[in-house]
């Protein structure tokens, strides 16, 4: 219990997210109406995707300064949790451009920046996956995953804002000023990215020690 | 008399842009009648039953690992 504070905490928080984001106040905009409140559920997805990619490629430089394979099993499930929050986040977003843009791809740079990303990052994957080499495996997806990172940043972070985009904050914006996010959505929605991280972290951690699980039974 | 004419005009003018600034549609009716806690339910027992599923995950995992450390 003592322990596992940090996931009742994540827990709590999302219970809190899902019933202030359905039922407080919302900003009253024309064109968004209630699907603003899309905004506590579609933004956190991305948010969680950029935070367990970021502890992945910090576990691929560990792992490259010191080769434990522990290291490796973090890092491949790290990105392996980020990708699935990635790909719900371009679900929720194709439905939530469908009714608001008027078609679920716009071609909108943001949108197909983060599909780019998503697909270097499902290299990775097919990387780890056509080598039979234990330690080979480990060592040649590290060094993919801390290029799939710092191509995943200019493509989501950069590029939407040197052209125009139709996510906010986005054509030479900051992102997230006065305008986008009014202070009644910013106390859910940076509790939401929390909250999902937490929970992205738990699914992480269980798959951790699934596969060390694993690995302990193969070599007995 | 004259200025408080203009003014009351001007106070009117004010509500009434403030009237339209809130007409911009919302689900305030659905809230009322719509049954839109019907739908915040649903997605609570979806969030409730998904995280009841993950502790039901991690307790079998620990079960599991300390089984294979006796």
């Amino acid at each position: 219990m003592k322990k596992n504070w940090w996931k009742y905490l994540g827990v709590v928080i999302l219970l809190y997210v899902h019933l202030g984001g359905l039922l407080l106040e919302a900003p009253r905009l024309n064109i968004l109406n209630e699907t603003v409140r899309a905004l506590y559920f579609h933004v956190p997805m991305w948010f969680g995707m950029v935070l367990l990619y970021m502890v992945s490629v910090y576990y691929a430089v560990k792992f490259l300064r010191n080769p434990l394979s522990d290291a490796d099993i973090k890092s491949v499930e790290y990105a392996h949790v980020g990708t699935a929050f990635g790909i719900l986040g371009i679900l929720t977003g194709m439905l939530w451009a469908n009714y608001t843009w008027g078609s679920p791809w716009h071609g909108d740079p943001k949108q197909n920046g983060a599909a780019i990303a998503l697909l270097v990052y499902l290299a990775y994957f097919v990387l780890r996956g056509s080598i039979e080499n234990e330690e080979q495996k480990a060592r040649l997806s590290a060094v993919y995953n801390i290029f799939a990172f710092a191509a995943m940043v200019p493509l989501i972070f950069i590029i939407p804002r040197l052209t125009d985009s139709m996510h906010p904050g986005n054509g030479g914006n900051p992102g997230f000023n006065a305008y986008d996010l009014d202070s009644r959505m910013r106390l859910i929605f940076y509790p939401a990215v929390i909250g999902w991280f937490l929970i992205g972290v738990w699914i992480v951690s269980l798959r951790v020690r699934y596969r060390l699980l694993q690995n302990r039974l193969i070599e007995n | 008399m004259k200025k408080i004419l203009i003014l009351t005009a001007l106070v009117l003018n004010t509500l009434i842009s403030f009237a339209q600034a809130s007409s911009v549609e919302m689900a305030d009716t659905m809230r009322a009648n719509g049954k839109i806690y019907v739908v915040v339910g649903i997605i609570m027992i979806v969030l409730l039953g998904f995280i009841a599923y993950l502790f039901m995950l991690d307790r079998k995992l620990t079960k599991l690992e300390n089984e294979h450390k006796k």
